[in-house]
């Protein structure tokens, strides 16, 4: 069950600064730790990606099993832009979300009215569709080999330039985005407009009843589902200088619902990132000692859906109340908690 | 004189080959209780489902406050000021009791597009959550989660949500549908509450309940209405009588 939200929620909350502030020391003590900085700029932007994926599964209940076609999307048309619009930053990720959104919008107009398993097929079907287009659409999309050499473009605020081409000004800026899509999406989850999206996931007759028009929210969440997703896309394509139709493809749409799952974005407005954090350390720490890790998050990823659903956000919940619990030396029920906090 | 707010007009519903309504009229006037009865299967909660728009009725009119609303989708209907509840619970077990009512809130579906607006911050919608959960007996569980409540205080919870969207009419499904005698007592107690005071068409098989709440009730089998009336002359009514329904003191 994601929080609540009876007390009032601020803006920043103080985990939401703490985790900032921790983030921007990576450059400093990545390396001392044997890890790489560019880990911390995949972190962040698949951060971003589960964030905005979230919207759809965590908060409205929708099973969107494709959504690596809205990341696909997002770094493609990064990338076209780039060649051969405007070799501009900011017009690159706009153009990038605004393709993302412009196909999570045309999907959503045939998965909106659809609930459960159709609505998970549909998605799944559309996203296959996107990723045999970048397949096979070789002269737009460059086929199986991508499109190659898209640039870090520099940061151009009129009056200054910063170039992003080393990793730890691109982990910075990748940040900053971060930052943004988080507050934005705090003060979401927390709006009118978040709240009927969980109310349309506990039950989506009772919100028709009650007048809403469920059609629209659940297109509206899609459309910007897949414009966060493809903003994600486009800052990957700047990562990795490329953008390749694996992105689309069905393992890739599944690793973002096995992060959203086993961090606990069912329960919890920060699983998908303690997903992201779990899923990407394992695959560079496991896959250290074999090339084998997949099986082993598999396999951790079986054992939570099978005992514990809500994720590791559920179980650090867990051990929170038991902490408070025992703190107040009753047994009583602890207090509803602030989202977040 | 009152007026007639809600108005069903030879209303036909079938399911492949299946007449489940055949030529069903209804009329409702305003602050009436109304009730409808009739045995499994009869057809009375697909009527309710016509009735507030969940299904399209295949002939026939209905007209809320002189206006023809005929197949409007449910949240259409919702909107001009027709709330239901449902013979399944149908809450938001997540949320709070609170929550509930405030998500029914119309000015709080008038936010629905709202994405930069704390609602938690909010304290009229709180105020007035907290005010309609008082008439129901809930104001002291506003902060408990739906799913732990009682089964009786689910069933005024759902009430309590049906009552904050402010309807003009109140559809109720077997709203004492699995309470125990003392739940029903309660409910009756709220529903006599709500009589003269908002117009009321209720579903249930509880008679003696209903008979001494309602100022008319209909009488659905096999899909069509065979008898109308108070419920001193339904208990006179032949029909009704040679029924399992007639079993009335």
């Amino acid at each position: 069950m994601l929080p609540s939200p009876q007390a009032s929620p601020r803006l920043v909350t103080p985990t939401i600064a703490i985790v900032l502030l921790l983030l921007s020391t990576v450059p400093f003590w990545i390396e001392r730790v044997g890890l790489y900085p560019y880990l911390g700029i995949e972190i962040i932007i698949w951060s971003i990606y589960a964030l905005g994926f979230n919207l759809v599964l965590g908060y409205s209940g929708l099973p969107s099993f494709g959504h690596g076609a809205y990341f696909g999307v997002g770094a493609y048309a990064f990338g076209l832009a780039q060649f051969n619009l405007f070799p501009n930053l900011w017009l690159c990720l706009l153009a990038a979300v605004l393709a993302a959104a412009l196909a999570g919008a045309f999907v959503s107009l045939f998965v909106s009215h659809r609930r459960g398993i159709y609505f998970a097929l549909m998605t799944i079907a559309f996203g296959q569709v996107a990723w045999f287009v970048a397949i096979k659409w070789h002269r737009v999309t460059g086929g199986e080999d991508g499109l190659l050499k898209i640039a870090r473009l520099p940061v151009d605020l009129g009056f200054e330039q910063f170039a992003l081409t080393s990793n730890v000004a691109l982990y910075y800026f990748v940040l900053g985005i971060f930052a943004l899509v988080l507050l934005g999406l705090w003060r979401l989850v927390n709006s009118p407009f978040g709240r009927v999206l969980q109310a349309i996931r506990q039950n989506e007759i009772r919100v028709t009843f009650l007048g809403y028009d469920v059609w629209w929210l659940k297109a509206a969440v899609f459309t910007l589902s897949a414009a966060i997703s493809g903003l994600a896309g486009a800052l990957f394509a700047m990562a990795q200088m490329s953008a390749f139709p694996d992105v689309m493809s069905l393992h890739h749409s599944g690793y973002i619902v096995m992060m959203t799952l086993v961090g606990g974005g069912l329960v919890s407005f920060w699983g998908p990132v303690i997903g992201v954090f779990a899923f990407l350390l394992t695959r560079d720490i496991i896959g250290v000692f074999t090339t084998a890790w997949m099986f082993w998050f598999g396999l951790f990823f079986v054992l939570v859906v099978l005992f514990k659903p809500e994720g590791i956000a559920g179980l650090i919940n867990d051990t929170r109340d038991a902490i408070a619990r025992r703190w107040s030396g009753s047994a009583a029920a602890v207090p509803a908690r602030e989202p977040g906090a | 004189m009152s007026m007639t707010l809600f108005e069903a007009q030879a209303l036909h519903m079938r399911f492949g080959n299946r007449v489940v309504l055949e030529r069903v009229d209804l009329k409702v006037e305003e602050n009436m209780f109304s009730g409808i009865i009739g045995p499994n299967g009869a057809g009375k909660t697909t009527c309710f489902n016509v009735l507030t728009g969940r299904y399209r009725p295949n002939r026939g009119s209905i007209f809320f406050a002189g206006e023809d609303i005929t197949g409007l989708r449910p949240q259409q209907i919702a909107r001009k000021g027709l709330a239901r509840s449902f013979q399944i619970m149908t809450l938001f077990d997540e949320y709070s009791a609170q929550d509930n009512v405030i998500q029914a809130l119309p000015e709080m579906r008038a936010m629905a597009w709202r994405a930069d607006y704390p609602v938690g911050r909010d304290a009229r919608l709180r105020e007035a959550a907290g005010e309609i959960l008082d008439s129901v007996g809930l104001g002291a569980r506003a902060h408990v989660r739906a799913k732990d409540l009682s089964y009786g205080d689910r069933r005024a919870l759902e009430i309590a949500v049906a009552l904050a969207s402010r309807p003009r009419i109140l559809f109720l499904d077997e709203p004492t549908s699995g309470l125990g005698a003392s739940g029903r007592t309660r409910l009756r107690e709220l529903l006599a509450r709500l009589k003269g005071k908002l117009t009321v068409v209720m579903i249930e098989h509880d008679l003696s309940l209903l008979f001494s709440l309602a100022d008319r009730v209909s009488v659905i089998q096999w899909g069509q209405v065979i008898a109308e009336g108070t419920p001193a002359e339904l208990r006179t009514d032949p029909w009704v009588r040679r029924s399992n329904l007639g079993k009335l003191q």
